[in-house]
Protein backbone atom coordinates (compact mmCIF):
# COMPACT_ATOMS: atom_id res chain seq x y z
CA UNK A 1 0.00 0.00 0.00
CA UNK A 2 1.00 3.58 -0.61
CA UNK A 3 1.66 4.61 2.97
CA UNK A 4 3.71 1.51 3.73
CA UNK A 5 5.98 2.35 0.82
CA UNK A 6 6.45 5.87 2.16
CA UNK A 7 7.11 4.68 5.70
CA UNK A 8 9.60 2.06 4.58
CA UNK A 9 11.38 4.68 2.50
CA UNK A 10 11.65 7.08 5.42
CA UNK A 11 12.94 4.36 7.72
CA UNK A 12 15.90 3.74 5.45
CA UNK A 13 17.23 7.27 5.76
CA UNK A 14 19.85 8.35 8.24
CA UNK A 15 18.96 11.05 10.74
CA UNK A 16 21.00 13.70 8.93
CA UNK A 17 19.40 12.95 5.59
CA UNK A 18 16.03 12.82 7.28
CA UNK A 19 16.40 16.41 8.41
CA UNK A 20 16.81 17.73 4.87
CA UNK A 21 14.22 15.33 3.52
CA UNK A 22 11.51 16.76 5.76
CA UNK A 23 12.18 20.31 4.75
CA UNK A 24 12.09 19.47 1.08
CA UNK A 25 9.80 16.58 0.72
CA UNK A 26 6.88 16.17 3.10
CA UNK A 27 3.97 16.60 0.76
CA UNK A 28 1.40 18.76 2.51
CA UNK A 29 -0.92 18.40 -0.46
CA UNK A 30 -1.54 14.69 0.00
CA UNK A 31 -3.47 12.92 2.75
CA UNK A 32 -1.18 11.09 5.17
CA UNK A 33 -1.91 8.05 7.30
CA UNK A 34 -1.21 8.22 11.03
CA UNK A 35 2.28 6.67 11.03
CA UNK A 36 3.45 9.30 8.53
CA UNK A 37 1.95 12.11 10.60
CA UNK A 38 3.66 10.82 13.74
CA UNK A 39 6.93 10.56 11.86
CA UNK A 40 6.50 14.08 10.54
CA UNK A 41 5.91 15.42 14.05
CA UNK A 42 9.13 13.81 15.21
CA UNK A 43 10.99 15.37 12.29
CA UNK A 44 9.61 18.81 13.06
CA UNK A 45 10.64 18.57 16.70
CA UNK A 46 14.12 17.50 15.59
CA UNK A 47 14.59 20.00 12.76
CA UNK A 48 13.24 22.94 14.74
CA UNK A 49 14.32 21.83 18.18
CA UNK A 50 15.00 25.41 19.27
CA UNK A 51 11.33 26.34 18.94
CA UNK A 52 9.31 23.17 18.55
CA UNK A 53 8.75 20.26 20.90
CA UNK A 54 6.32 17.38 21.21
CA UNK A 55 4.18 17.03 24.28
CA UNK A 56 2.27 13.84 25.02
CA UNK A 57 -0.90 14.58 26.87
CA UNK A 58 -3.08 11.53 26.95
CA UNK A 59 -4.03 8.15 25.60
CA UNK A 60 -6.76 7.12 23.23
CA UNK A 61 -9.12 4.25 24.02
CA UNK A 62 -6.88 1.91 22.04
CA UNK A 63 -3.94 3.15 24.11
CA UNK A 64 -2.24 5.36 21.55
CA UNK A 65 -0.40 8.42 22.77
CA UNK A 66 -2.06 11.71 21.95
CA UNK A 67 0.55 14.36 21.13
CA UNK A 68 0.77 17.98 20.21
CA UNK A 69 3.46 20.20 18.79
CA UNK A 70 4.28 23.17 20.98
CA UNK A 71 5.85 25.92 18.90
CA UNK A 72 7.16 29.26 20.04
CA UNK A 73 10.34 31.21 20.71
CA UNK A 74 11.75 30.33 24.06
CA UNK A 75 11.25 33.26 26.39
CA UNK A 76 11.30 33.26 30.19
CA UNK A 77 8.09 33.02 32.17
CA UNK A 78 4.66 31.67 31.26
CA UNK A 79 3.58 32.60 27.80
CA UNK A 80 0.15 33.20 26.40
CA UNK A 81 -1.03 30.48 24.04
CA UNK A 82 -3.04 29.50 21.00
CA UNK A 83 -4.75 26.08 20.76
CA UNK A 84 -5.53 24.26 17.55
CA UNK A 85 -6.88 20.75 17.26
CA UNK A 86 -7.67 18.77 14.13
CA UNK A 87 -9.21 15.38 13.51
CA UNK A 88 -11.82 15.16 16.28
CA UNK A 89 -13.93 13.51 13.58
CA UNK A 90 -12.12 10.71 11.79
CA UNK A 91 -13.51 11.15 8.28
CA UNK A 92 -12.69 14.87 8.03
CA UNK A 93 -9.26 14.25 6.50
CA UNK A 94 -8.78 17.84 5.34
CA UNK A 95 -8.58 18.90 9.01
CA UNK A 96 -5.37 17.04 9.97
CA UNK A 97 -3.98 18.13 6.61
CA UNK A 98 -4.64 21.71 7.66
CA UNK A 99 -2.98 21.37 11.06
CA UNK A 100 0.16 20.08 9.40
CA UNK A 101 0.05 22.86 6.82
CA UNK A 102 -0.45 25.44 9.57
CA UNK A 103 2.61 24.23 11.42
CA UNK A 104 4.76 24.27 8.29
CA UNK A 105 3.59 27.80 7.52
CA UNK A 106 4.38 29.34 10.88
CA UNK A 107 7.75 27.62 10.91
CA UNK A 108 8.54 28.97 7.46
CA UNK A 109 7.32 32.51 7.96
CA UNK A 110 8.52 33.48 11.43
CA UNK A 111 12.06 34.04 10.18
CA UNK A 112 11.03 36.54 7.52
CA UNK A 113 7.74 37.97 8.75
CA UNK A 114 8.27 40.30 11.73
CA UNK A 115 4.62 39.99 12.79
CA UNK A 116 4.81 36.20 13.00
CA UNK A 117 8.12 36.48 14.83
CA UNK A 118 6.54 38.85 17.33
CA UNK A 119 3.63 36.46 17.85
CA UNK A 120 5.99 33.53 18.33
CA UNK A 121 7.86 35.57 20.93
CA UNK A 122 4.73 36.43 22.87
CA UNK A 123 2.76 33.23 22.42
CA UNK A 124 3.15 29.50 22.09
CA UNK A 125 1.17 27.57 19.49
CA UNK A 126 -0.20 24.20 20.65
CA UNK A 127 -1.23 22.13 17.64
CA UNK A 128 -2.73 18.64 17.80
CA UNK A 129 -2.71 17.29 14.24
CA UNK A 130 -4.96 14.30 15.02
CA UNK A 131 -6.91 14.18 18.26
CA UNK A 132 -9.10 11.15 17.47
CA UNK A 133 -6.23 8.91 16.41
CA UNK A 134 -8.13 5.64 16.79
CA UNK A 135 -10.94 6.92 14.59
CA UNK A 136 -8.56 8.37 12.01
CA UNK A 137 -6.62 5.12 11.74
CA UNK A 138 -9.90 3.22 11.46
CA UNK A 139 -10.99 5.48 8.59
CA UNK A 140 -7.84 4.44 6.72
CA UNK A 141 -8.43 0.74 7.25
CA UNK A 142 -10.37 -0.02 4.07
CA UNK A 143 -13.11 1.28 1.80
CA UNK A 144 -15.88 0.38 4.24
CA UNK A 145 -14.47 2.47 7.10
CA UNK A 146 -13.59 5.70 5.26
CA UNK A 147 -16.67 7.59 6.51
CA UNK A 148 -16.25 6.74 10.22
CA UNK A 149 -16.80 9.76 12.49
CA UNK A 150 -16.57 8.82 16.15
CA UNK A 151 -13.81 7.42 18.37
CA UNK A 152 -13.49 3.67 18.90
CA UNK A 153 -14.66 3.10 22.46
CA UNK A 154 -17.02 0.10 22.60
CA UNK A 155 -20.61 0.92 23.40
CA UNK A 156 -22.06 0.46 26.87
CA UNK A 157 -23.49 -2.88 27.98
CA UNK A 158 -26.52 -3.75 25.88
CA UNK A 159 -25.45 -1.71 22.88
CA UNK A 160 -23.45 -3.43 20.18
CA UNK A 161 -21.99 -0.48 18.36
CA UNK A 162 -18.69 1.36 18.68
CA UNK A 163 -17.74 4.95 19.11
CA UNK A 164 -18.68 8.15 20.86
CA UNK A 165 -18.90 11.49 19.07
CA UNK A 166 -16.05 13.33 20.77
CA UNK A 167 -17.55 16.66 19.76
CA UNK A 168 -20.63 15.89 21.87
CA UNK A 169 -18.70 14.47 24.80
CA UNK A 170 -17.06 17.53 26.36
CA UNK A 171 -18.36 18.81 29.68
CA UNK A 172 -20.27 21.77 28.27
CA UNK A 173 -24.04 21.49 28.69
CA UNK A 174 -23.37 17.81 28.02
CA UNK A 175 -26.26 15.76 26.71
CA UNK A 176 -28.68 18.66 26.56
CA UNK A 177 -29.30 19.29 22.88
CA UNK A 178 -28.29 18.01 19.45
CA UNK A 179 -27.15 14.61 20.69
CA UNK A 180 -28.25 10.99 20.60
CA UNK A 181 -28.35 8.55 23.53
CA UNK A 182 -28.22 5.65 21.06
CA UNK A 183 -24.68 4.34 20.99
CA UNK A 184 -25.14 3.24 17.37
CA UNK A 185 -25.73 6.78 16.17
CA UNK A 186 -23.13 9.20 14.95
CA UNK A 187 -23.90 11.96 17.46
CA UNK A 188 -23.88 9.61 20.46
CA UNK A 189 -22.64 11.77 23.31
CA UNK A 190 -21.13 8.98 25.40
CA UNK A 191 -21.82 7.40 28.79
CA UNK A 192 -21.28 10.69 30.56
CA UNK A 193 -19.70 14.11 30.26
CA UNK A 194 -16.02 13.71 29.33
CA UNK A 195 -16.32 9.93 29.53
CA UNK A 196 -13.93 9.59 26.61
CA UNK A 197 -10.16 9.50 27.11
CA UNK A 198 -9.55 11.81 24.16
CA UNK A 199 -11.86 14.49 25.55
CA UNK A 200 -10.38 13.99 29.02
CA UNK A 201 -6.89 14.50 27.65
CA UNK A 202 -7.78 17.92 26.25
CA UNK A 203 -9.71 18.93 29.34
CA UNK A 204 -6.93 17.94 31.70
CA UNK A 205 -4.14 19.52 29.68
CA UNK A 206 -5.94 22.77 28.94
CA UNK A 207 -7.72 22.94 32.26
CA UNK A 208 -4.41 23.46 34.06
CA UNK A 209 -3.41 26.21 31.65
CA UNK A 210 -6.71 27.82 30.73
CA UNK A 211 -5.72 31.31 31.79
CA UNK A 212 -2.86 31.28 29.33
CA UNK A 213 -4.97 30.51 26.29
CA UNK A 214 -6.20 33.43 24.20
CA UNK A 215 -7.68 31.45 21.39
CA UNK A 216 -9.07 27.94 20.75
CA UNK A 217 -9.55 26.76 17.18
CA UNK A 218 -11.03 23.34 16.42
CA UNK A 219 -10.85 22.25 12.78
CA UNK A 220 -13.49 20.17 11.00
CA UNK A 221 -15.13 19.65 7.63
CA UNK A 222 -17.29 20.15 5.63
CA UNK A 223 -19.54 23.15 5.07
CA UNK A 224 -17.39 26.28 4.78
CA UNK A 225 -18.46 27.76 8.09
CA UNK A 226 -16.96 29.56 11.08
CA UNK A 227 -19.02 28.65 14.12
CA UNK A 228 -18.97 30.54 17.41
CA UNK A 229 -20.20 29.45 20.83
CA UNK A 230 -22.60 28.30 22.09
CA UNK A 231 -24.29 25.28 20.57
CA UNK A 232 -27.33 25.71 22.79
CA UNK A 233 -29.96 27.97 21.21
CA UNK A 234 -30.78 29.73 24.49
CA UNK A 235 -27.28 30.52 25.68
CA UNK A 236 -25.22 33.40 24.31
CA UNK A 237 -21.54 33.91 24.82
CA UNK A 238 -20.90 37.14 26.73
CA UNK A 239 -18.60 38.33 23.94
CA UNK A 240 -20.96 37.33 21.12
CA UNK A 241 -20.50 40.66 19.35
CA UNK A 242 -16.73 40.35 19.44
CA UNK A 243 -16.87 36.75 18.21
CA UNK A 244 -19.12 37.72 15.31
CA UNK A 245 -16.96 40.69 14.37
CA UNK A 246 -13.73 38.70 14.44
CA UNK A 247 -15.40 35.78 12.67
CA UNK A 248 -16.79 37.94 9.88
CA UNK A 249 -13.39 39.57 9.38
CA UNK A 250 -11.78 36.13 9.27
CA UNK A 251 -14.32 35.04 6.64
CA UNK A 252 -13.40 38.11 4.59
CA UNK A 253 -9.75 37.16 4.85
CA UNK A 254 -10.65 33.64 3.67
CA UNK A 255 -12.62 34.98 0.71
CA UNK A 256 -9.70 37.12 -0.42
CA UNK A 257 -7.60 34.04 -1.07
CA UNK A 258 -9.71 32.00 -3.52
CA UNK A 259 -13.15 33.60 -3.44
CA UNK A 260 -14.72 30.97 -1.19
CA UNK A 261 -17.52 32.07 1.08
CA UNK A 262 -17.65 30.93 4.68
CA UNK A 263 -20.78 31.69 6.68
CA UNK A 264 -20.32 32.90 10.27
CA UNK A 265 -22.59 32.41 13.26
CA UNK A 266 -23.53 30.20 16.17
CA UNK A 267 -24.14 26.51 15.50
CA UNK A 268 -27.86 26.70 16.33
CA UNK A 269 -28.32 29.58 13.88
CA UNK A 270 -26.22 28.39 10.95
CA UNK A 271 -26.18 24.62 11.23
CA UNK A 272 -27.92 22.89 14.14
CA UNK A 273 -28.00 23.03 17.93
CA UNK A 274 -25.44 20.88 19.73
CA UNK A 275 -23.92 20.40 23.15
CA UNK A 276 -20.70 18.97 24.48
CA UNK A 277 -18.51 20.45 21.76
CA UNK A 278 -14.85 21.20 22.41
CA UNK A 279 -15.43 24.80 21.33
CA UNK A 280 -18.20 25.31 23.90
CA UNK A 281 -16.06 23.70 26.60
CA UNK A 282 -13.17 26.01 25.77
CA UNK A 283 -15.37 29.11 25.89
CA UNK A 284 -16.80 28.00 29.22
CA UNK A 285 -13.28 27.68 30.58
CA UNK A 286 -12.92 31.36 29.81
CA UNK A 287 -10.92 31.16 26.60
CA UNK A 288 -12.46 34.18 24.88
CA UNK A 289 -11.96 33.39 21.20
CA UNK A 290 -13.25 29.90 20.48
CA UNK A 291 -14.12 28.96 16.90
CA UNK A 292 -15.04 25.84 14.96
CA UNK A 293 -13.76 25.88 11.41
CA UNK A 294 -15.73 23.77 8.92
CA UNK A 295 -13.47 23.63 5.88
CA UNK A 296 -14.24 22.85 2.20
CA UNK A 297 -16.44 21.99 0.46
CA UNK A 298 -20.16 22.62 0.55
CA UNK A 299 -21.31 19.09 -0.18
CA UNK A 300 -20.18 18.29 -3.69
CA UNK A 301 -17.34 16.05 -2.48
CA UNK A 302 -18.06 16.49 1.21
CA UNK A 303 -15.70 14.42 3.34
CA UNK A 304 -13.98 13.05 0.22
CA UNK A 305 -12.28 16.32 -0.73
CA UNK A 306 -9.92 15.75 -3.67
CA UNK A 307 -6.21 16.06 -2.94
CA UNK A 308 -5.91 18.79 -5.55
CA UNK A 309 -8.04 20.97 -3.27
CA UNK A 310 -5.88 20.48 -0.17
CA UNK A 311 -3.63 23.39 -1.06
CA UNK A 312 -6.33 26.01 -1.74
CA UNK A 313 -8.41 24.81 1.22
CA UNK A 314 -5.42 25.14 3.54
CA UNK A 315 -4.31 28.47 2.11
CA UNK A 316 -7.67 30.11 2.71
CA UNK A 317 -8.19 28.54 6.14
CA UNK A 318 -4.72 29.70 7.14
CA UNK A 319 -5.63 33.32 6.40
CA UNK A 320 -8.79 32.96 8.44
CA UNK A 321 -7.02 31.35 11.39
CA UNK A 322 -4.24 33.90 11.21
CA UNK A 323 -6.72 36.75 11.38
CA UNK A 324 -8.21 35.39 14.60
CA UNK A 325 -4.81 34.63 16.09
CA UNK A 326 -3.47 38.07 15.21
CA UNK A 327 -6.53 39.70 16.74
CA UNK A 328 -6.09 37.65 19.91
CA UNK A 329 -2.43 38.56 20.07
CA UNK A 330 -2.91 42.27 19.42
CA UNK A 331 -5.70 42.53 21.95
CA UNK A 332 -3.34 41.32 24.65
CA UNK A 333 0.00 42.67 23.49
CA UNK A 334 -1.13 45.61 21.39
CA UNK A 335 -0.83 45.80 17.65
CA UNK A 336 -0.03 49.38 16.52
CA UNK A 337 -3.62 50.46 15.80
CA UNK A 338 -5.19 48.60 18.74
CA UNK A 339 -2.91 50.20 21.30
CA UNK A 340 -3.34 53.68 19.88
CA UNK A 341 -7.14 53.50 19.81
CA UNK A 342 -7.29 51.98 23.28
CA UNK A 343 -4.97 54.65 24.68
CA UNK A 344 -7.00 57.44 23.10
CA UNK A 345 -10.27 56.16 24.52
CA UNK A 346 -8.77 55.69 27.94
CA UNK A 347 -7.79 59.34 27.96
CA UNK A 348 -11.13 60.54 26.57
CA UNK A 349 -13.16 58.48 29.02
CA UNK A 350 -11.08 59.76 31.91
CA UNK A 351 -11.95 63.30 30.85
CA UNK A 352 -15.65 62.32 30.72
CA UNK A 353 -16.10 62.32 27.00
CA UNK A 354 -18.48 59.75 25.54
CA UNK A 355 -19.04 58.86 21.92
CA UNK A 356 -22.34 60.75 22.06
CA UNK A 357 -20.77 64.02 23.08
CA UNK A 358 -17.94 63.63 20.61
CA UNK A 359 -20.43 63.38 17.71
CA UNK B 1 -39.91 27.04 13.73
CA UNK B 2 -38.68 30.17 12.02
CA UNK B 3 -41.54 32.04 10.37
CA UNK B 4 -41.71 35.23 8.35
CA UNK B 5 -38.63 36.70 6.79
CA UNK B 6 -35.66 34.35 7.12
CA UNK B 7 -31.98 35.07 7.48
CA UNK B 8 -30.61 33.61 4.21
CA UNK B 9 -27.48 32.31 5.93
CA UNK B 10 -29.32 30.50 8.68
CA UNK B 11 -30.24 26.85 8.47
CA UNK B 12 -34.01 27.03 7.82
CA UNK B 13 -33.58 28.85 4.51
CA UNK B 14 -30.46 26.83 3.66
CA UNK B 15 -32.20 23.48 4.21
CA UNK B 16 -35.21 24.52 2.12
CA UNK B 17 -32.90 25.79 -0.64
CA UNK B 18 -31.09 22.46 -0.63
CA UNK B 19 -34.44 20.79 -1.35
CA UNK B 20 -34.85 23.06 -4.38
CA UNK B 21 -31.40 21.95 -5.55
CA UNK B 22 -32.45 18.29 -5.32
CA UNK B 23 -35.60 19.09 -7.28
CA UNK B 24 -33.68 20.86 -10.03
CA UNK B 25 -31.29 17.94 -10.35
CA UNK B 26 -34.17 15.50 -10.74
CA UNK B 27 -35.69 17.67 -13.46
CA UNK B 28 -32.66 18.97 -15.32
CA UNK B 29 -29.69 16.93 -14.15
CA UNK B 30 -27.71 14.63 -16.43
CA UNK B 31 -24.25 13.09 -16.75
CA UNK B 32 -23.19 16.55 -17.93
CA UNK B 33 -25.32 18.85 -15.85
CA UNK B 34 -25.40 18.92 -12.04
CA UNK B 35 -26.47 21.76 -9.77
CA UNK B 36 -25.12 22.97 -6.48
CA UNK B 37 -26.55 25.66 -4.29
CA UNK B 38 -24.58 28.84 -4.76
CA UNK B 39 -26.36 31.17 -2.40
CA UNK B 40 -29.65 31.99 -0.75
CA UNK B 41 -30.58 35.61 -1.39
CA UNK B 42 -33.77 35.76 0.60
CA UNK B 43 -36.37 33.53 2.16
CA UNK B 44 -39.73 33.56 3.82
CA UNK B 45 -41.52 30.83 5.77
CA UNK B 46 -45.22 30.56 6.40
CA UNK B 47 -47.36 28.17 8.41
CA UNK B 48 -50.09 26.89 6.13
CA UNK B 49 -52.77 25.72 8.60
CA UNK B 50 -53.50 22.12 7.59
CA UNK B 51 -51.15 21.58 4.70
CA UNK B 52 -47.74 22.29 6.16
CA UNK B 53 -45.02 24.91 6.02
CA UNK B 54 -44.29 26.87 2.89
CA UNK B 55 -40.97 28.47 2.07
CA UNK B 56 -40.49 31.10 -0.60
CA UNK B 57 -36.93 31.54 -1.70
CA UNK B 58 -34.71 33.53 -4.00
CA UNK B 59 -31.60 31.50 -4.60
CA UNK B 60 -28.72 31.12 -7.01
CA UNK B 61 -27.77 27.70 -8.25
CA UNK B 62 -24.65 26.74 -10.15
CA UNK B 63 -24.05 24.03 -12.68
CA UNK B 64 -20.76 22.75 -11.40
CA UNK B 65 -19.69 21.46 -14.78
CA UNK B 66 -20.16 24.61 -16.86
CA UNK B 67 -19.90 26.83 -13.76
CA UNK B 68 -22.87 28.87 -15.01
CA UNK B 69 -24.88 30.46 -12.23
CA UNK B 70 -28.56 31.20 -12.37
CA UNK B 71 -30.98 32.96 -10.09
CA UNK B 72 -34.19 31.14 -9.31
CA UNK B 73 -37.41 31.77 -7.49
CA UNK B 74 -38.77 28.74 -5.73
CA UNK B 75 -41.41 27.52 -3.35
CA UNK B 76 -41.07 24.51 -1.09
CA UNK B 77 -43.95 22.99 0.84
CA UNK B 78 -43.08 20.63 3.67
CA UNK B 79 -46.33 18.78 4.34
CA UNK B 80 -47.68 17.92 7.76
CA UNK B 81 -48.49 14.40 8.79
CA UNK B 82 -47.03 11.25 10.26
CA UNK B 83 -45.35 9.72 8.38
CA UNK B 84 -44.35 12.87 6.59
CA UNK B 85 -44.88 13.02 2.84
CA UNK B 86 -42.21 14.33 0.51
CA UNK B 87 -41.90 18.06 0.08
CA UNK B 88 -43.29 19.59 -3.09
CA UNK B 89 -41.29 22.12 -5.01
CA UNK B 90 -42.01 24.72 -7.63
CA UNK B 91 -39.12 26.54 -9.21
CA UNK B 92 -38.49 28.75 -12.16
CA UNK B 93 -34.97 28.92 -13.46
CA UNK B 94 -35.39 28.84 -17.22
CA UNK B 95 -31.85 29.88 -18.02
CA UNK B 96 -30.55 26.56 -16.74
CA UNK B 97 -32.10 24.65 -19.62
CA UNK B 98 -30.11 26.76 -22.02
CA UNK B 99 -26.89 25.15 -20.84
CA UNK B 100 -26.26 23.05 -23.92
CA UNK B 101 -25.18 19.55 -23.11
CA UNK B 102 -27.03 17.71 -25.89
CA UNK B 103 -23.95 16.76 -27.88
CA UNK B 104 -22.03 15.42 -24.91
CA UNK B 105 -25.01 13.52 -23.58
CA UNK B 106 -25.76 11.97 -26.95
CA UNK B 107 -22.13 10.96 -27.43
CA UNK B 108 -21.92 9.35 -24.00
CA UNK B 109 -25.23 7.61 -24.56
CA UNK B 110 -24.14 6.11 -27.89
CA UNK B 111 -20.76 5.15 -26.48
CA UNK B 112 -22.31 3.20 -23.63
CA UNK B 113 -25.45 1.75 -25.21
CA UNK B 114 -23.85 -1.64 -25.51
CA UNK B 115 -21.54 -1.52 -22.54
CA UNK B 116 -21.65 -3.20 -19.17
CA UNK B 117 -19.88 -0.56 -17.12
CA UNK B 118 -18.86 -1.54 -13.65
CA UNK B 119 -17.04 0.65 -11.16
CA UNK B 120 -16.91 1.51 -7.49
CA UNK B 121 -16.05 4.29 -5.04
CA UNK B 122 -16.77 7.54 -6.78
CA UNK B 123 -15.00 9.49 -5.36
CA UNK B 124 -12.42 7.20 -3.75
CA UNK B 125 -11.01 7.76 -0.27
CA UNK B 126 -8.70 10.47 -1.57
CA UNK B 127 -11.51 12.34 -3.32
CA UNK B 128 -10.34 11.13 -6.69
CA UNK B 129 -12.51 10.22 -9.67
CA UNK B 130 -11.06 9.02 -12.97
CA UNK B 131 -12.10 11.54 -15.62
CA UNK B 132 -13.76 8.74 -17.59
CA UNK B 133 -15.99 7.99 -14.59
CA UNK B 134 -17.12 11.54 -13.96
CA UNK B 135 -20.36 11.19 -15.94
CA UNK B 136 -21.21 8.14 -13.83
CA UNK B 137 -20.58 10.19 -10.69
CA UNK B 138 -22.78 12.99 -12.00
CA UNK B 139 -25.48 10.50 -12.88
CA UNK B 140 -25.24 9.16 -9.34
CA UNK B 141 -25.87 12.62 -7.91
CA UNK B 142 -28.86 13.10 -10.20
CA UNK B 143 -30.38 9.73 -9.37
CA UNK B 144 -29.69 10.25 -5.63
CA UNK B 145 -31.53 13.53 -5.88
CA UNK B 146 -34.80 11.64 -6.33
CA UNK B 147 -34.22 9.99 -2.97
CA UNK B 148 -32.87 13.10 -1.30
CA UNK B 149 -35.86 15.09 -2.51
CA UNK B 150 -38.25 12.43 -1.28
CA UNK B 151 -36.64 12.08 2.11
CA UNK B 152 -36.06 15.76 2.87
CA UNK B 153 -37.75 17.50 5.76
CA UNK B 154 -37.04 20.73 7.64
CA UNK B 155 -34.79 18.62 9.85
CA UNK B 156 -32.49 17.15 7.24
CA UNK B 157 -29.73 18.40 4.94
CA UNK B 158 -28.70 15.79 2.39
CA UNK B 159 -25.69 15.48 0.14
CA UNK B 160 -24.52 12.43 -1.74
CA UNK B 161 -21.36 11.27 0.02
CA UNK B 162 -20.22 8.62 -2.42
CA UNK B 163 -21.27 6.24 -5.16
CA UNK B 164 -20.18 2.97 -3.58
CA UNK B 165 -20.88 0.80 -6.60
CA UNK B 166 -22.12 1.02 -10.18
CA UNK B 167 -23.31 -1.85 -12.36
CA UNK B 168 -24.67 -1.13 -15.80
CA UNK B 169 -27.42 -3.56 -16.84
CA UNK B 170 -28.64 -4.30 -20.30
CA UNK B 171 -30.09 -1.37 -22.19
CA UNK B 172 -33.87 -1.57 -22.16
CA UNK B 173 -36.22 0.33 -24.46
CA UNK B 174 -33.30 2.46 -25.60
CA UNK B 175 -32.67 3.54 -22.02
CA UNK B 176 -29.33 2.96 -20.36
CA UNK B 177 -30.03 1.00 -17.20
CA UNK B 178 -28.03 1.13 -13.97
CA UNK B 179 -27.88 -0.45 -10.56
CA UNK B 180 -26.24 1.98 -8.12
CA UNK B 181 -25.33 1.62 -4.47
CA UNK B 182 -25.12 5.14 -3.05
CA UNK B 183 -24.25 6.66 0.28
CA UNK B 184 -26.06 9.77 1.40
CA UNK B 185 -24.87 12.06 4.17
CA UNK B 186 -27.42 13.85 6.33
CA UNK B 187 -25.67 16.81 7.90
CA UNK B 188 -28.16 17.17 10.75
CA UNK B 189 -27.94 13.62 12.12
CA UNK B 190 -24.44 13.14 10.67
CA UNK B 191 -25.56 9.71 9.50
CA UNK B 192 -24.49 7.90 6.35
CA UNK B 193 -27.54 6.32 4.77
CA UNK B 194 -27.28 3.51 2.26
CA UNK B 195 -29.59 3.19 -0.72
CA UNK B 196 -29.76 0.88 -3.71
CA UNK B 197 -31.18 2.42 -6.85
CA UNK B 198 -32.31 0.91 -10.09
CA UNK B 199 -32.82 3.56 -12.77
CA UNK B 200 -32.70 4.32 -16.46
CA UNK B 201 -31.33 7.30 -18.35
CA UNK B 202 -31.29 8.62 -21.89
CA UNK B 203 -30.73 12.11 -23.27
CA UNK B 204 -34.39 12.32 -24.22
CA UNK B 205 -35.98 10.87 -21.09
CA UNK B 206 -33.54 11.88 -18.35
CA UNK B 207 -33.35 9.77 -15.19
CA UNK B 208 -36.28 7.52 -14.33
CA UNK B 209 -36.09 5.64 -11.04
CA UNK B 210 -37.47 2.10 -11.27
CA UNK B 211 -36.74 0.81 -7.81
CA UNK B 212 -35.18 2.16 -4.66
CA UNK B 213 -34.30 0.30 -1.49
CA UNK B 214 -33.11 1.60 1.84
CA UNK B 215 -30.31 -0.64 3.04
CA UNK B 216 -29.87 -1.58 6.68
CA UNK B 217 -27.28 0.39 8.60
CA UNK B 218 -23.90 -1.23 8.82
CA UNK B 219 -22.84 -0.88 12.43
CA UNK B 220 -19.16 -1.46 12.05
CA UNK B 221 -18.62 0.56 8.93
CA UNK B 222 -19.83 3.60 7.13
CA UNK B 223 -19.85 2.26 3.62
CA UNK B 224 -19.79 -1.13 1.98
CA UNK B 225 -17.36 -3.24 0.11
CA UNK B 226 -19.55 -4.34 -2.72
CA UNK B 227 -18.06 -7.07 -4.83
CA UNK B 228 -18.86 -5.82 -8.29
CA UNK B 229 -20.48 -8.26 -10.69
CA UNK B 230 -18.21 -8.80 -13.62
CA UNK B 231 -20.02 -10.07 -16.70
Amino acid sequence: MLYCAALCFVALLSAAEAATIERAEYDHYKYHPMPEITQWMTQIAQNYSDIASIEDYGKTYENRTISLLKIGLKTPGTKKAIWMDCGIHAREWIAPAFCQYFVSQILQTYKTDPKMEEMMKNMDFYVTPVLNMDGYIYSWKNNTTRLWRKNRTPGPAGCNCYGTDLNRNFDANWGSVGVSRDCCENIYCGKGAASEPEAQAVAEYLGKRKNDFLCFLTIHSYGQLLLIPYGHPNISAPNYDELMEVGLAAAEAIKEVHGMEYAVGTSPAILYPNSGSSRDWARMQGIPLAFTFELRDKGQHGFLLPEDQIQPACEEAYRGALHIITYAHDKTFGGASVTAAAALWTVLLAVGVTSASVM
Amino acid sequence: MATGELNPNHYPAQRAANVVRHYLNTRYGSPYRVFTLNRVHSGNAEDMADSGRKYQLEISVQDFISNKTEKCSAEVLFPRGEPQDSPSVQASCEELLKIDTKAQEEAWYQQNKNQSLVTAHLPDSYGHIDPGNEPLWHLGIVASSFIMLNESTENTLYNMAQVANVTQLETENDQLKFDYYILLHDMVSQEIIHWKLLFTWSPAEGVKVLQKELMPKCHHCETVEVIANTN
